[in-house]
């Protein structure tokens, strides 16, 4: 390689080019920073992200007063001495420490701060358990007894194995009495409330002392003798379960003697954070990671998972392209391709440009006022009539969140197109024409194929606006907690009138909303990462097919 | 001496009047012909044609007859109307806005200029070859076919026949015929452009207009098109746009001379060549002109 660089004389001057030129290291400078804000963000993301779920160690704390408390040790901090006021003197080092103690239920707090100066025995148990529970958070404390079934384990009967299959046996039965509820009564219950409708429907459309009516009212009413019959079935076997599963019972004691039972299928993952080594721990982390992704919110959503919320994002985004891509392509189309070029196409064309910087709560209002309000009343008192007033379109939902993303990406969409459809050489147009093809086919058949990999830039900075947006949605159809998805086996498969889980609005009730944002704080970073990752990889997507799209317009050689 | 004379003041004429204004002295302006009969008798008559860029005039009362299965060669100083003219045979000069015209012209005898007229149809009827190689992104055969499928046709012998047939008209076929699939954009220029003819000549037009063809391309393949366009006399009427007055004399039958939006000389290309009438003709074939 060395023959390919230029003996040194030569080099003196353009090295001089480079160097002294201020506005170059300005320029560089600000590029400079410019990365390496968002590669710190990157970093924070991850770091915080991906390390909310690694089980940490849990310490057992004796401090001066004789008060013992077990926990995680959250973080330290340093506290300047005329802070802590009248303590002064009692707080020497001036170090505390935030320990995740977990028990909720029995302290009222799970976070508490504890002077490092007074903490006057630190210990490590390998017996310590670090319980996950479907209500309260966690527990930190010992296993005292297992009762199955009314036979009492303790001590060494009660290995960590044995436990571990009963509690797994446990989450299979939580699993059995969540599929009777969801799947079995829920399902007769929405059968029923359709039925219902249906004779409601009748009453209107027939009048009620009509033939037809008597005839409807019949078969509802043998119908609902049926369903009630099936639903009282159902709860029976669910009563059953319930039964079975309160015998199977596990005491647990913390490390200040207060005492807690539970049902064992209560508890979702238990493991002793003392004993466990890499593997194990990974283990925990990645179950950890697999309950985040693929499970439904617990306890005011700062625990469990946020599945909802991911698929909620994904469907609004996924509808959101969908209806803005024929939107801004036609309206582009129209205004490059068929408007004559003057003042009005100029006008227009500013007002589009305004559009993106208005600001987005004001697009929610409208969606609310106009798609919710106006557009989807006139459906319910149209089509839905029978279960007025309760809406059905009449409110926030899917379809309209998407229609108002829509409409507030849409000048993103336009301009991205126009530009696209100018940069088509007229030398391609023309041969077209020449061919004998009409305008609309010369569009259809080469404009369009050719401007698309302009078009879908346009779209990936659609999406990746409309997926991070979320004060509209907040008006227009995301709730804090969604009882359905909006897509599901049940006809018509996508309920576009349901509201929904949003993760950017996830993140913001979890940050600011929850009881706890100390114990939040962790999932707002996870879900933070899930959400960058799901834009990035829905953007992915949509740049390799736009990238395959441009490998085929590539200029041949001559 | 004579001739010398008359050139000077014609020049001067002609020179005068680019800014608009017509004087009188051109309207004794007469373009000078004696082009050599086609079998077919004329398949396109231009009738007084002017036309106007917004303001300023690029076509200037032009009449001239084009005969059916011949090739004419169109030649001229740059800027002087040639695409002009021959894009207002298919009305491609319509994409312009601001464009205006007078006069007429005739494609066997019906009137091309008109509202009542279908463009898509009259352009149907004239295959067009541009300056630069203008292939679809699309693969080899979709490009050829292209005429075909805007008109709708669907039925599979048809595109095949047709495809066939088009590629061995360009004398394409042999180079392609195994990889028809294949994007166009990979094809060299010099194959672009003959599949470009292919193209003009899938939809099965009576007339081929060609821009200066071969002007990007290297003399191989500016000698594959000549030879192409040799073959194609008879069945096709060919007017051909060209800077190369070898090349002209070689193909064409007939020869227009242009210049300054005004047809000059229209007459047989043998004679234009060696011997015109009108000494500016002379000049500019001898390479003496400017
Ligand atoms: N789109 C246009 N708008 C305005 N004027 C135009 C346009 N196209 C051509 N002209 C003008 O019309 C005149 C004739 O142009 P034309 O392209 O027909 O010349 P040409 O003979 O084909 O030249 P060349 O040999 O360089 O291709 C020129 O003076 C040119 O400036
Ligand atoms: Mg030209």
């Amino acid at each position: 390689m060395g023959s390919a660089s230029p003996p040194k004389g030569q080099r003196q001057p353009s090295k001089a080019r480079h160097t002294g030129e201020p506005q170059q290291w300005c320029l560089g400078g600000a590029l400079l920073l410019g990365l390496a804000m968002i590669a710190g963000f990157i970093l924070l993301l991850l770091w915080n992200g991906l390390g909310a779920f690694f089980p940490k160690r849990v310490e057992v704390l004796e401090l001066a007063d004789g008060t013992r408390l077990a926990g995680e040790i959250f973080r330290k901090e340093r506290i300047k001495v005329q802070d802590s006021g009248l303590e002064q003197g009692k707080e020497p080092s001036g170090v505390r420490l935030l320990v995740r103690t977990g028990n909720f239920d029995l302290y009222n707090e799970d976070f508490k701060w504890v002077p490092e100066g007074k903490i006057e025995k630190r210990g490590l148990p390998p017996d310590i358990w670090f319980v996950e529970r479907l209500e309260w958070g966690p527990f930190v404390g010992f296993v005292e007894k297992l009762t199955l079934n009314g036979r009492e384990l303790k001590g060494e009967e009660v290995s960590p194995e044995f436990l571990r299959n009963a509690q797994e046996e446990g989450a299979r039965r939580r699993e059995r009495m969540r599929g009777l509820e969801r799947k079995g009564l829920s399902r007769v219950n929405q059968e029923m409330e359709k039925e219902r409708l249906l004779l409601k429907r009748a009453a209107r459309i027939y009048g009620e002392g009509t033939q037809e009516y008597a005839r409807q009212k019949r078969r509802y009413e043998w119908l609902m003798e049926t369903l009630s019959a099936r639903y009282k079935e159902l709860e029976g076997e669910l009563e059953r379960l319930r039964a079975e599963d309160s015998r199977t019972t596990i005491s647990l004691i913390t490390v200040d003697g207060k005492r807690k039972t539970l049902r064992l299928s209560e508890v979702v993952r238990m493991y002793r954070p003392n004993e466990l080594d890499l593997l194990a721990r990974l283990k925990v982390y990645g179950s950890r990671w697999w309950e985040f992704l693929t499970q439904e919110p617990r306890e005011a959503n700062t625990e469990g998972g946020i599945m909802p919320a991911i698929f909620g994002t994904f469907v609004m985004t996924v509808i959101m392209s969908l209806l803005v891509a024929p939107f801004g392509v036609v309206a582009a189309l129209f205004l490059r391709e068929y408007a004559r070029q003057g003042f009005l196409v100029s006008a227009i064309r500013i007002a589009v440009n305004n559009l993106a910087g208005v600001p987005s709560i004001v697009y929610g209002v409208f969606g609310l006022g106009f798609f919710a309000y106006t557009i989807g009343g006139r459906i319910d008192s149209l089509f839905y009539s029978e279960r007025l007033p309760n809406p059905t379109f009449g409110t926030g939902g899917l379809l309209w969140s998407s229609l108002t993303l829509a409409l507030l990406t849409v000048p993103v969409v336009i301009v991205a197109t126009e530009e696209a459809l100018a940069a088509v050489p007229s030398s391609m147009r023309e041969g077209s024409l020449a061919c004998g093809a009409s305008k609309w086919q010369t569009v259809r058949y080469i404009v369009i194929p050719r401007a698309m990999p302009g078009i879908l830039t346009g779209l990936i900075l659609a999406m990746a606006r409309g997926a991070g947006e979320v004060a509209p949605l907040m008006l227009v159809g995301v709730v804090k907690m969604a009882p359905e998805l909006p897509v599901d086996e049940t006809f018509p498969y996508i309920h576009l009138e349901r509201s929904f889980m949003h993760l950017a609005f996830h993140i913001f009730d979890l940050g600011f909303q929850s009881r706890n944002s100390e114990a939040a704080k962790p999932m707002v970073f996870a879900s933070t990462l899930v959400l960058v990752g799901l834009v990035a990889v829905m953007n992915m997507v949509a740049v390799i097919i736009r990238n395959k799209l441009r490998k085929k317009f590539a200029e041949g050689h001559f | 001496m004579r001739g010398q004379a008359q050139q000077v003041e014609g020049k001067g004429a002609l020179g005068r009047d680019t800014g608009g204004a017509m004087g009188e002295k051109v309207e004794e302006f007469h373009t000078v012909y004696h082009p050599k009969p086609g079998p077919g008798g004329a398949i396109i008559k231009i009738e007084s044609f002017s036309l106007w860029y917004g303001a300023t005039q690029a076509l200037f009362d032009v009449n001239m007859e084009v005969e059916r299965g011949l090739v004419t060669a169109l030649i001229g100083p740059s800027g002087c109307g040639k695409s002009t003219l021959l894009r207002s045979l298919n009305r491609m000069n319509d994409l312009i806005e601001e464009v205006r015209i007078s006069g007429q012209i005739y494609l066997d005898g019906e009137a091309i200029y008109g509202s009542k007229v279908d463009v898509i149809g009259l352009r149907k009827r004239m295959g067009m070859v541009f300056q630069k190689p203008n292939p679809f992104p699309m693969s080899i055969a979709d490009n050829v076919l292209y005429p075909l499928k805007v008109d709708g046709v669907r039925d599979r012998a048809v595109l095949e026949e047709t495809l066939e047939r088009a590629l061995r008209a360009a004398a394409l076929w042999e180079e392609v015929k195994d990889r028809l699939k294949e994007n166009a954009l990979k094809l060299s220029g010099g194959q672009q452009q003959r599949l470009c003819i292919a193209r003009a000549i899938a939809g099965d037009p009576d007339v081929l207009l060609m821009d200066e063809p071969c002007s990007a391309l290297d003399p191989l393949a500016t000698g594959k098109i000549e030879e192409l366009i040799y073959e194609l006399k008879g069945r096709y009427t060919i007017i051909i746009v060209t800077h190369n007055m070898q090349q002209a004399a070689r193909v064409s039958d007939n020869t227009a001379f242009m210049y300054l939006g005004r047809l000059v000389e229209y007459g047989e290309t043998a004679r234009i060549f060696t011997n015109p009438i009108v000494p500016w003709t002379m000049d500019y074939v001898t390479g003496r002109f400017g």
